[in-house]
């Protein structure tokens, strides 16, 4: 790399890093709130179907 | 604009992106091998700047996706005051630590290129500092969807903010006509057709492409964790309520 090796692959690394880790995060934070609204939609839905079979009038409903 | 008003709905877009997705992401992974080949092994050293100039060939993509996406952004800030479309708020949310990471890859990578080029790490002038500035745009914008207990209030503040930060743009890509500056002139994007040598366009080229793509993706990936993260809120509160 004409004694240049240190700043050509500083900055390859820097960047293969960058890429990485915003993929990696992107995915991870994916994961968690698939995971979180699985969760909250087994414990939510239930409850929302006895709550209007109990009163067949309650139209509350998300969007 | 049909096409559009069709796509506009947040479950129909993402079963559309997810039809697209492996193909970006093969895309994306042959242009960024090609473009690594090239940059790396398969293309000349510069006369002046020897074996430094592989450097280009991720800082300019890198500092070209920083102005990209803030300016997708800015038009997605636009859509969502105008039409009120709240994918486009969503786009612009997942966007946003993408296009700063890639403005601090250009703001790292130009540092590396300068020190042993011009001999500093980094000067105040009129191109670093408003990428620098572009870079606390994206933290503050960032910063201040999130400032908010009603999310509305803060996405309406956060594209008040892209809209009005849009102004760097311009200031940036002209900042080295404009001003003296250390920084070299474009010799991509000018009116007479690019100066550079095709051996060292194509590899520029094939790494514009492999970051665009990469951006894509990780705009569908996140653009779909946005929309989860609003049904768990809407979840909440409906639960509580």
């Amino acid at each position: 790399m004409g004694g240049y090796a240190t700043y050509v692959w500083s900055s390859y690394g820097v960047v293969v890093v960058m890429l990485a880790v915003m993929l990696i995060s992107s995915v991870i934070g994916g994961r968690t709130r698939d995971r979180e609204l699985t969760a909250l939609e087994e414990r939510v839905g239930p409850r929302r179907q006895r709550r209007q079979q109990n009163d067949p009038e309650d139209t509350r409903h998300d969007a | 604009m049909n096409w559009f008003h069709w796509l506009a709905n947040p479950a129909r877009f993402m079963r559309f992106a997810a039809r697209l997705q492996p193909w970006i992401m093969a895309l994306g992974l042959l242009t960024g091998a090609a473009g690594f080949y090239f940059a790396l092994f398969a293309s000349p050293a510069d006369y002046q700047q020897g074996e430094t100039v592989r450097i280009m060939y991720v800082h300019v993509p890198s500092a070209w996706m920083a102005m990209f996406i803030y300016v997708v952004m800015a038009a997605a800030a636009g859509s969502f005051l105008i039409w009120k479309h709240p994918l486009a708020d969503v786009a612009a949310q997942a966007a946003a630590p993408v296009g700063a990471g890639f403005t601090l890859m250009a703001l790292i990578t130009g540092s590396l290129w300068g020190q042993p080029m011009w001999g500093t790490w980094w000067v105040w002038d009129a191109r670093l500092t408003s990428v620098l500035i572009l870079f606390f745009l994206y933290l503050g914008y960032i910063a201040l969807v999130n400032a908010f207990d009603d999310p509305e209030r803060g996405s309406k503040a956060g594209a008040i903010l892209l809209l009005v930060g849009v102004v760097n743009i311009p200031i940036i890509k002209f900042s080295v006509d404009w001003w003296n500056t250390l920084h070299q002139p474009a010799s991509v994007a000018r009116m007479d057709g690019p100066s550079i040598d095709p051996s060292m366009l194509l590899p520029l080229l094939l790494m514009a492409a492999a970051f665009k793509l990469y951006f894509l993706y990780l705009l569908i990936v996140r653009m779909r964790g946005e929309l989860m993260a609003r049904r768990i809120r809407l979840l909440h509160l409906s639960d509580v309520s």
